[in-house]
């Protein structure tokens, strides 16, 4: 067949896409810190993620300490260790992974592949940030404050949060409801941007189908937060009432240190369904762009088409409307009708049904690619792997019958952290290798990349994996120390010693990390526009990092999907997302 | 939860209904070429604000389905014990319905070109807006005064955190319709001005609503509908 030379403007009508007003900065102070342009948003959103998730990681280190060595660490006392615990697990979830995937990479990529020039709201966004940030340092002010961070778990459950036995109950504990509330108000600024933009925002030709799977996941994840919050929201506000003002939601009749204290009739298991409302969307809110992302990278690195783009599109969305009829599962030793418990145990295993639609997608797409193992790569396929590990101890505690005996192990510790620790971890890390080129316009150092892969992927397994084993000989979780307990053999304290060296070593890849996203920065080996030769619209920016309004004059009209990746009969193995049709179509000629 | 998951379950028939528009069974990959081959995918004609709103009316109208969750939750709990309600609340709703209906009109004046009856319908909209939160902070102090404290029964600490919440989101559409009227004194054309005048009646709508549920719940009417759906449940 010969190449006709064919009239782009043939296949796409005058309409157009309503160009918007775009705000332009004119100080330097509007264009780099009181910013209204999505990208530096992003970039400002990551960064204080990062910030923040660094103190986090710290905490986790000095728990380990603790916990690898029992009395050796004087200055980790019982009351700090509940505080590690709490902050750890507050800041990781919410403050890092949900600001980093929406906030961060959500400002960022939106907009760029669904055609945009930015955000439809930019100053909405602006406050967005700003409101982040406050509800960060409100949170990180509970470290200085008298009487320290709460230490009532990351879970906060009443009555023991608002107690006095539990750490940080003068301050800490209201710092971290309004740093919470602060938080969900800002997420709310941000998420109607990052919605309504895919709604109303998307260029000439990008229909919801031909979106790249890391639009869909950031997009469904927004709409599954901005309804889920507001139960974490309501349980603040409800919980902050009972600190302050004395009523009884969730606080019962209490005696504490012989006197019987003015609160009663309360429900702590009213909490603790707010909490799980939201608590256990936020898995998913954490999970669904992870899913899109590593779609996109699997297949830009197979040089192959996503298996199954229907079928993830519709896993996606799947997955975001169970995950709203699954939340009692987290309570199923709360003293629950057996009959909700079972109700909760089925809801909870037809969940596994999409997923593992999308885990064969990624592995089907991989079938017979042409894989190049790039760090980004490595790191979407150390996510698959995790994320089939920590999903199958996933199915094991979905049932109430196993739940209940491993309920407060480590076990418990081990699966969350596998399935929502290290997996959406690796994604974040396989994504920041990927678009680093695009936001800076240099690459990361490849050697340095790998290093950082391997000790990580490797030293996560030799976390987690003895400690699914130390869980299911019975050790609790949250206990400081759990010294010489007859059930639990003495060679757990070697294991335990273990897992904190390993612990060490994977924190100090990231230290790796962080320098690697420095010295590339100066000097890494600029990368050009497109240096994955992926298909999707950021990639085909005319500036690279892209400048403001993102599009120079015209915005790009898409002709395909995402994923014409080795295309038969093309010219090169991916035809970028707006290259028009160079051969007229010939449709119902006979063959 | 059945508040929640019922208000759930309406977000969801929405969502559905709008995704089943989106051609979402189409093969993306075989359909190469301009979009106009490809009818009714692209974005909505709505402007973007509007959308918006509707976005963010979900995620209020999800805020408050919570609180009634937490509170028929709460309410079968031994030491309830429901707390009177002041007649002035009475008074509130008619201002409020008033204020509704001052929007409306501001609305309806926009769409017909009539600038004096949208400021006519902007100020009257707000100023019975603020007689209703004034009216709703005589109502506290009414209760106080009768011994009501926010902590001294269940029932009243979710009617002073209930009234508070629907107050400052009334306190909000404020900031917005002071805008709007703002956009009047500088002159703005009409055009500019519809879009605005037309989000704020949404939004006050919306709260109306909210308010009539709030009140049917605090005053007990509508124990008897809860009764039944709890029945029907089990």
């Amino acid at each position: 067949m010969v190449d006709v030379p064919y009239d782009a403007r043939a296949d796409a009508p005058p309409a157009e896409v309503p160009e918007v007003e775009l705000y332009h900065p004119r100080s330097w102070w509007t264009q780099y810190v009181f910013s209204q342009d999505a990208k530096v948003i992003a970039i400002q959103y990551s960064l204080t993620a990062s910030a923040i998730g660094l103190v986090a990681l710290v905490l986790s280190w000095l728990m380990r300490l603790q916990l690898g060595f029992p009395g050796t660490f004087s200055f980790i006392d019982a009351s700090q260790y509940l505080q590690f615990i709490t902050m750890h697990g507050m800041i990781m979830v919410i403050y890092l992974l949900t600001a980093l995937f929406l906030g961060g990479f959500g400002n960022y990529l939106i907009p760029l592949m669904v055609g945009a020039r930015d955000m439809v709201f930019p100053y909405v966004n602006m406050l967005s940030y700003w409101i982040y940030l406050l509800a960060v340092l409100v949170l990180a002010s509970t470290f200085f404050v008298p009487g320290g961070p709460t230490g009532a778990g990351w879970t906060l459950y009443p009555p023991q949060a608002v107690l006095s036995g539990t750490p940080g109950q003068d301050w800490g504990i209201v710092l971290m409801l309004v740093s919470l509330i602060l938080f969900i108000i800002g997420f709310t600024m941000g998420g109607l941007n990052y919605v309504v933009t895919v709604l109303q925002a998307r260029t000439r030709g990008m229909t919801l189908m031909r979106m790249p799977l890391t639009v869909w996941g950031i997009f469904t994840a927004t709409v599954m937060a901005l309804l889920a919050f507001p139960a974490l929201f309501v349980a603040s506000v409800m919980m902050l009432f009972d600190r302050l003002l004395g009523t009884s939601f969730f606080m019962p009749a209490l005696v504490e240190m012989g006197q019987q204290m003015k609160y009663g009739g309360g429900s702590p298991i009213l909490f603790q369904h707010l909490f799980w409302f939201f608590g256990h969307p936020e898995v998913y809110i954490v999970a669904l762009p992870a899913f899109g992302i590593v779609s996109d990278l699997i297949s830009t690195h197979a040089r192959k088409n996503i298996f199954g783009y229907r079928m993830m599109v519709w896993a996606i969305v799947g997955i975001g409307a169970l995950s709203f009829v699954v939340w009692a599962h987290h309570m199923y030793v709360s003293g629950m009708h057996p009959k909700f418990g079972f109700f909760f145990a089925t809801t909870t295993l037809i969940i596994a049904i999409p997923t593992a639609i999308k885990v064969y997608n990624w592995v089907l797409t991989l079938w017979r690619g042409d894989i190049h193992l790039t760090v980004p790569m490595l790191f979407a396929l150390g996510f698959i792997i995790t994320f089939v590990n920590g999903g199958l101890t996933g199915l094991f505690l979905g049932n109430v019958v196993v739940d209940v005996p491993l309920s407060d192990t480590m076990f418990v510790v081990a699966h969350f952290h596998m399935v929502m620790g290290v997996a959406p971890i690796m994604v974040v890390l396989g994504a920041i290798y990927h678009w680093y080129p695009k936001v800076t316009g240099r690459m990361l150092d490849d050697w340095m990349g790998k290093f950082h892969f391997w000790v990580t992927f490797l030293g996560a397994y030799l976390i987690f994996f003895p400690m699914h084993y130390i869980g299911l000989l019975g050790v609790p979780r949250r206990y400081h120390d759990i010294g010489d307990t007859s059930f639990i053999p003495s060679s757990t304290h070697t294991l335990n010693a273990f897992i904190t060296v390993m612990a060490l070593i994977v924190g100090f890849a990231q230290m790796v990390f962080l320098f690697n996203l420095v010295w590339s920065l100066f000097r890494g080996r600029p990368s050009g526009g497109n240096p994955w030769r992926a298909t999707t619209l950021e990639w085909q920016t005319p500036e690279t990092p892209p400048g403001h309004g993102n599009w120079g004059k015209e915005l790009p009209v898409v002709y395909r999907w995402a994923y014409d990746y080795s295309v038969p009969g093309a010219a090169q193995d991916f035809i970028p997302q707006n290259q028009p049709r160079t051969t007229p179509a010939v449709q119902g000629a006979a063959p | 939860m059945s508040a929640i998951i019922l208000f759930m379950a309406v977000i969801a028939v929405i969502a559905g209904w709008w995704l089943s528009q989106q051609r979402l069974t189409a093969k993306p990959w075989l359909e190469e070429g301009s979009i106009d081959d490809f009818p009714g995918t692209g974005a909505i004609t709505l402007p973007a604000a509007k959308i918006g709103l509707g976005v963010f009316l979900a995620v209020a109208g999800s805020l408050f389905a919570l609180f009634i969750s937490a509170y028929s939750m709460r309410m079968n709990m031994a030491d309830w014990r429901t707390m009177p309600v002041p007649s002035l609340l009475w008074f509130n709703t008619g201002v409020l319905v008033l204020s509704s209906v001052a929007l409306q009109w501001a609305h309806i004046a926009a769409l017909r070109n009539n600038m004096d009856g949208v400021i006519v319908g902007l100020c009257a909209g707000g100023a019975s807006a603020v007689i209703f939160l004034i009216g709703q902070l005589l109502a506290w102090q009414q209760l106080r005064a009768a011994g009501y404290f926010v902590a001294s029964n269940p029932a009243n600490s979710f009617f002073y955190m209930m009234t508070a919440a629907h107050g400052l989101h009334l306190m909000g559409g404020l900031v917005a319709l002071g805008r709007a009227t703002a956009k009047v004194w500088r002159g703005a054309e009409m055009a500019q001005l519809r879009l605005s005048v037309e989000l704020c009646t949404i939004y006050w709508h919306f709260l109306l609503l909210v308010w009539l549920v709030l009140l049917g719940l605090l005053t007990g009417w509508t124990d008897d509908f809860i009764d039944i759906c709890r029945r029907l449940l089990t």
